[in-house]
């Protein structure tokens, strides 16, 4: 069913990784980022999959579910693979010539370097997504940005836009079923036709749907005045994140597995 | 004070154009009552109802709650506290995915610290007969169950009144008795004073006093009995009376001696009953 999707996909689950204060699985996963760029040799590389996998493990995310969300970015690993392969030069002897392509074994080692990279990149921030749901995300990014508040980015506005867009997805997913169906009662033919006809007949599916949303906002508006709503000063939260003990555990964890990663650079030369 | 709201001469037009949809109203809602608000389409009683917390204000008369003027900006948030409002579109007053985030909702805004909040929500969602759906998205409740959500949201703020415009109306019948057996108990049990505008003559029947409007003016008030028993009168105003009432009327007409004031069907039967001894 169309009402069935989610955005991010959430896997609900018991573990250390998912009991981790979201706020610092965001900060964790941008380290990780920024490790995944640091590091220029394949030691390292090979450590931080590793500890990427075992992670994923942990977390009882199905293996098959990394694949899933790496098939949109496989063009993009091909080309960048294809490019290096292609035009990365070396220092000695081309391996073999493709008419004016020279490939040099330098060229194939840093294709396979950068694929793996962004492989464990898209994997890294997945299992984000993946053990953390979408309000405890928003939440934390909301906590996270607060700082930024002084200087007048509207962040609780910002997390609220995100809170009530996600909560009327289902809504309005359901509601253009509804609207297709009638117009489908009412003779429009959506699956038929050339590209241009069945652009032209998404317009009766989506002038009712827009109409809708704005007579939804406004009534959503008005309940949400009834209960006292007025913007973020002095709001309380049902749920506080709190450090915890645990959380202060995959910190350190992580800061020591992301040192040693880190220090492969002292022990192999990089690829480059 | 005995009071809960009193709205005197109350008068409002949505633009300078259009006409008064409220044109000189007056009412008063009494302490742990239980109101019914009849009439037609456009006769003015959602506006009115609007009034009762502060979303709109009368462009000339007065609106009190509990003795603060509507008009005074310091009471707002007293005001909006004190009288809880529920919609006729329970997905339109759901603000969070989650069940319990949203009664929530309206406690985060009024800054109550967190344990409290906790302890709060808890008996809302007891008292509204949906605590154990509080882990659930709100989409995959049925409209009944959404909309006692939207029930608890309001009550979480512990208001003095509860105003229910057309809240069952999107309902199937059998949702709209579970939300109106709630709204029983709590008028019941906990004091909630209740206005309730609705469009059901059999969920009018039920309440304490009913009053009627018609182009934006109060035009008749009294018990359910007093109100339905004028059957004709009623009529002329664009609105129904109770199946009982219609029946014991039309049977008077046939010549048959039944008594006044029939608007329930138990009466009814009784009457009846005997009718044939």
């Amino acid at each position: 069913m169309l009402k069935d999707i989610t955005i991010g996909q959430h896997f609900p689950g018991d573990s250390i990784v998912h009991r981790t204060d979201p706020r610092l699985k965001i900060l964790l996963v941008i380290a990780y980022i920024v490790l995944l760029f640091t590091v220029t040799n394949f030691l390292g590389l090979a450590l931080s999959v590793v500890l990427l996998a075992w992670l994923y493990l942990l977390a009882k995310i199905p293996l098959k579910m990394i694949g899933k969300s790496l098939k949109p970015i496989l063009p993009i690993i091909l080309f960048t693979a294809v490019l290096n392969v292609f035009f990365m030069g070396g220092s000695g002897e081309p391996l073999f010539q493709l008419g004016f392509l020279e490939v040099y074994p330098e060229g194939i080692s840093y294709a396979i370097f950068m694929s793996v990279r962004i492989v464990a990149l898209i994997a890294g921030t997945s299992l984000l997504t993946y053990t953390t749901s979408p309000i405890v995300l928003t939440d934390a990014i909301e906590r996270l940005l607060k700082p930024f508040a002084k200087l007048h980015l509207p962040v609780h506005e910002l997390a609220m836009m995100m809170t009530i867009a996600l909560r009327f997805i289902p809504t309005l997913i359901e509601e253009t079923d509804k609207i297709m169906n009638a117009q489908k009662a009412r003779g429009a033919m959506l699956d038929t036709g050339s590209v241009k006809d069945r652009v032209k007949a998404m317009v009766p599916i989506l002038i009712p749907l827009f109409i809708s949303a704005f007579r939804r906002a406004d009534e959503l508006a008005m309940a949400m005045e009834c209960r006292c709503y007025r913007g973020g000063d002095g709001r309380t939260r049902l749920k506080v994140l709190k450090f915890q003990r645990h959380d202060w555990g995959v910190l350190a964890f992580c800061i020591v597995t992301f040192g040693v990663v880190w220090a492969t650079r002292f022990v192999m030369p990089g690829v480059l | 004070m005995n009071e809960m709201i009193a709205a005197k001469n109350v008068r409002f037009r949505y633009t300078l154009e259009n006409p008064y949809a409220v044109d000189g109203a007056s009412m008063t809602v009494r302490k742990g009552e239980f109101v019914a608000v009849l009439g037609a389409n456009g006769c003015g009683k959602s506006t009115l109802a609007k009034h009762f917390n502060a979303i709109l204000l009368p462009e000339s008369g007065t609106v009190t709650v509990e003795g603060m003027d509507t008009a005074d900006e310091a009471h707002l948030y007293d005001i909006r506290q004190k009288v809880g409002m529920v919609f006729q579109n329970p997905d339109n007053q759901i603000v969070a995915t989650v069940v319990e985030e949203d009664v929530a909702f309206a406690l985060e805004n009024l800054g109550v610290p967190p344990a409290q909040i906790r302890a709060r929500i808890d008996e809302a969602m007891q008292m509204a007969g949906i605590y154990k759906h509080r882990e659930k998205a709100p989409h995959k409740l049925s409209g009944g169950q959404k909309q006692r959500v939207a029930i608890a949201g309001v009550i979480a703020m512990r208001p003095d009144c509860l105003v229910l415009d057309e809240a069952t109306a999107m309902l199937d019948p059998r949702g709209r008795e579970k939300v109106m057996d709630t709204i029983h108990r709590l008028n019941k049990e906990f004091g909630i004073t209740v206005v309730a505008i609705t469009h059901y003559m059999e969920e009018a029947a039920q309440a304490d006093r009913v009053l009627v409007m018609n182009g934006g003016k109060v035009v008749m008030e009294g018990t359910p009995k007093e109100v339905f028993s004028q059957t004709e009168k009623v009529r002329s105003l664009r609105l129904d009376v109770p199946q009982a009432a219609e029946l014991r009327d039309e049977l008077v007409k046939a010549g048959l001696p039944l008594p006044e004031g029939i608007i329930t069907e138990e009466e009814c039967a009784a009457a009846l009953y005997q009718l044939l001894k």
